[in-house]
């Protein structure tokens, strides 16, 4: 039997108020708010930040790595390999992208549900359009990671019933690679074609279950055409009631991410043995899973859920968000832009700049960077900090200044002075000498066409800053 | 095993320095020609009869070429030195240490440094390939950090706090306006400096030290043939550098209100030198004011100040050019930038006028004539990785 055995959803902190689209771009916007990502997170980091939480909750270890997203940083070079490093998986476990689609995240699903061993699939991405546009204020950033194996490799919390695929070749949505946005046809079209499809595929993964309409506690129904995804879950009988959350007002359409994204949610929502969860992706035909709870999932402890990111972001203006997409460009500082990381230098440190392994010495001493004369290696990652002392810089380059640097005591032992990100000036309490603060992977700046990876430190979520 | 220094075995016997400013109008090339002309004529010496040159400079140039081409030197020893912001005494140091070893009679210490060239603000350093880990914080983002943990640990309000790094800069622009060598030649008041708005930290561009072009250079010879060349000569009583582990960035124990660097030169120093009381034997201190909070710590790791004392001491005025113990006389680093090569140098200089009497008499330091030693301090880094400079040079 396959299923679950882990998950994480990620949320970036900013949130776009719709609202504020409209006076700016003279169009658009519209209610709730979006999840943005920080100008130094890409697919990739959120997909780390998922990725760590969805191993934290489980003893199983992945035996392969599937990343997807629209977004890829990098073409010909393989993204997934920056996660396998910061996720500090073996070198005998492979990584692989599944990158372009939005439909590339649920064939890596089913590629983790046909494998013989543990599989994390990881799917991180940014959704946006052009400004005013219907893309720009549906859209959402964000991650989701699954793990995905059987019985054998740890306590299964939801197990695979039955699933479906049809595919069919249409153009609704396309994107040619470099463009800002995607281009859409007329919505009936693409809505008429999807409520088939969706329709088709919920009627053969129910039948290959076993099960009826009336069996499904909760039906997922992911996809870009927001319309179609209403219109499926109209038809296929499933009471209005059960029909989850898409979380379109709070997250916006997390794209590659939002079918794990909403696995993710409604596994959290519900702790109880025996729901049937049904997962249907439209995209380029559909995609369906049909799961059952299980027992384990009650002991299952969620370290950080999607909805208690959802109550803790803050906003960001618009201005700030088109800047940081590169839709508004804006004075850069006068400074020297910074080199280009070394790729040589990157990839000899390559414990240290992707997976934060810090050293001990004989004297008890935890250094970061490490240091060659030390013998033990000291993962940090997943070890909060007290800011000991911290400094706004408004002369050092930056993407988005002013730079917020901290000394960090890290708990057990290690110091380092890091960049602070996610940094609220409103929420003094985490911006000030004692505050908690946790390692997060980044992109600290782009050179050369080269991502500079490493950690920064952000304040801890509020409910976690006791310690 | 020890250091022993070389006290009283060599000596300078001749300096030039340019003004500190943005030299627009000259190069690497010209500002050498200016310092080492001037530091020719003072010691009454021509290019052939200096033996060995060592130019430092952090990022204008590689090797001995950089002052061997301009100067037209054939057939001499011409090394380039760098050691972050001590590159200037660095040269000093090597320089004196040749002769001392009698390995040459006469050798030159050059130091220059072209920043305005860079076409940004501030110090940039040079680029050298790396992981891209390391910290991109400014200079003064890391010493601004200084601040705040002095005013914790000796219980100083923030208000007050501000208004002693305001105190040090006017002091600092005040001895500045009257030297036409500095950048910055305006008296600034303590209540404009505090009403500056902050850049780094709590820091204000005024805390910051200027930026400027500029280049000084020095004549050592044994100390027994001082007198063929000056009646005045300037004895080497000490020379310590001291390069830091870095772990005070690593050291959960390290509280940013020291540089034990520079406490560790300065004990080296004042043992080569046999100095027991330094605040009580010492004319004069030139000292690395990169930024204020930056000498504010180093009077006291100096040993100019107790412990937790130097803030109030600075207030009632102790260091002032009528203070008991002038600190900058010159204007430091504040008022004449800091040419990262030439620095060092620089403050040598103004011991060498200074001390010989040859400082007008509108700047001349109080303890003039009644005591003969000055210190220079020049450091490199950031608080928990530094090197550290300490000299003390002596008429007698």
């Amino acid at each position: 039997m396959r299923g679950i055995l882990s998950w994480g959803g990620y949320l970036p902190y900013r949130r776009l108020d719709r609202r504020s689209i409209r006076a700016v771009a003279g169009a658009g916007g519209g209610r709730g708010v979006r999840a943005v990502a920080s100008y130094d997170e890409d697919a990739v980091t959120m997909g780390v930040a998922a990725g760590r939480l969805a191993l934290n909750g489980t003893p199983a270890e992945p035996r392969a790595l599937w990343f997807a997203t629209t977004e890829p940083p990098y073409l010909d070079r393989t993204n997934a390999t920056t996660v396998h490093a910061a996720l500090r998986l073996g070198r005998d476990v492979p990584a692989y992208d599944a990158v372009g689609s939005v439909r590339s995240a649920a064939g890596a699903l089913g590629a983790a549900l046909d494998a013989a061993v543990p599989v994390l699939v990881v799917a991180g991405d940014l959704r946006g359009g052009l400004p005013g546009g219907p893309d720009e204020a549906a859209g959402g950033d964000g991650a989701a990671a699954l793990l995905v194996g059987s019985d054998a490799d740890g306590p299964l919390l939801a197990e695979l019933l039955g699933r479906s695929s049809v595919t069919e070749e249409f153009v609704d949505r396309w994107r040619v690679p470099g463009e800002a946005a995607s281009r859409l046809w007329e919505e009936r079209f693409g809505e008429t074609r999807y409520t088939a499809l969706g329709t088709e595929a919920l009627k053969l993964a129910l039948g290959e279950a076993g099960l009826e309409v009336s069996d499904v506690d909760t039906l997922i129904v992911a996809g870009l055409h927001g319309r179609a995804a209403k219109a499926v879950a109209a038809r296929s009988g499933v009471p209005a009631e059960r029909v989850a959350d898409r979380l379109d007002d709070t997250v916006g359409n997390v794209g590659a991410a939002q079918p794990a994204l909403l696995l993710a949610a409604a596994l959290e929502s519900d702790p109880a043995e025996g729901r049937v969860i049904v997962l249907l992706s439209l995209a380029d035909g559909a995609d369906v899973l049909v799961l059952r709870t299980t027992t384990a999932l009650a002991a299952h402890k969620v370290e950080r859920s999607v909805q208690a990111q959802i109550a803790s972001g803050a906003p960001v203006s618009y201005g700030t968000y088109l800047a940081w997409r590169g839709l508004l460009p804006v004075e850069p500082p006068r400074r020297p832009e910074p080199a280009r990381p070394s790729s040589s230098a990157a990839s000899r440190n390559r414990d240290w700049k992707f997976g934060f392994v810090g050293s001990r010495g004989e004297d008890g001493m935890v250094r970061m960077p490490p240091s060659p004369l030390d013998g033990a290696a000291v993962p940090m990652a997943a070890t909060a900090g007290t800011i000991v002392t911290f400094t706004v810089d408004r002369l050092a380059y930056s993407p988005s200044p002013p730079v917020v640097f901290a000394v960090v005591d890290f708990d057990g032992g290690g110091r380092l002075p890091i960049e602070l990100t996610d940094v609220n000036e409103a929420d003094e309490d985490a911006f000030e000498i004692g505050a908690r603060v946790e390692p997060t992977f980044r992109r600290l700046f782009t050179s050369d066409g080269i991502h500079n990876y490493f950690w920064k430190a952000r304040p801890l979520p509020k409910p976690e800053r006791e310690g | 095993m020890g250091s022993h220094g070389i006290k009283d075995r060599v000596a300078i016997v001749g300096m030039g320095c340019t003004r500190f400013t943005e030299h627009w109008d000259k190069g690497v090339d010209e500002l050498l020609l200016a310092s080492t002309g001037e530091a020719f004529a003072s010691a009454g010496v021509d290019k052939e009869q200096v033996d060995a040159y060592w130019l430092g400079t952090a990022q204008s140039g590689m090797s001995g070429l950089t002052l061997s081409k301009p100067l037209r030197l054939r057939d001499k020893p011409v090394t380039r030195v760098e050691n972050y912001c001590a590159t200037g005494s660095e040269a000093l140091r090597q320089a004196a240490y040749a002769v001392a070893s009698g390995a040459y009679d006469v050798a030159m210490a050059v130091g220059v440094e072209k920043v305005k060239d860079s076409g940004y603000q501030g110090l940039n350093a040079f680029p050298i390939p790396n992981d891209g880990t390391q910290r991109t914080l400014t200079a003064a983002a890391m010493f601004s950090m200084v601040a705040p943990a002095y005013a914790r640990r000796y219980g100083v309000d923030s208000g007050e706090m501000r208004t002693v790094l305001a105190r040090i800069a006017s002091k600092n622009h005040a001895n500045g306006a009257r030297n036409p060598r500095a950048q910055f030649r305006k008296e600034m008041s303590v209540e404009k400096l505090c009403s500056m708005p902050a850049v780094a930290g709590g820091l204000s561009v005024f805390d910051c030290a200027g930026v400027a072009d500029g280049s000084a250079a020095a004549i050592v010879v044994r100390a027994e043939d001082a007198h063929r060349y000056t009646d005045k000569p300037l004895f080497i009583k000490a020379l310590s550098f001291v390069a830091g582990d870095g772990s005070g960035l690593m050291d959960p124990a390290y509280d940013y209100t020291t540089f034990p660097e520079v406490a560790t030169s300065a004990r080296d120093a004042y043992a080569q030198a046999g100095i027991s009381s330094p605040a009580e034997e010492l004319a004069m201190a030139e000292v690395h004011d990169c930024f204020t909070p930056t000498e504010l710590v180093l009077v006291e790791d100096l040993g100019l100040a107790e412990r937790g004392t130097a803030w109030k001491r600075i207030l009632d005025g102790a260091f002032d050019l009528d203070g008991e113990l002038p600190v900058n006389p010159d204007g430091g680093l504040k008022s004449f930038g800091h040419p990262v090569g030439a620095s060092g140098l620089r403050m040598m200089f103004e011991a060498w006028l200074q001390l010989r009497g040859e400082a007008p008499e509108e700047r001349r330091i109080s303890t003039y004539g009644s005591r003969s030693l000055a210190l220079t301090h020049n450091l490199g880094g950031y608080p928990g990785e530094m090197v550290s400079f300490v000299s003390i040079l002596g008429t007698e």
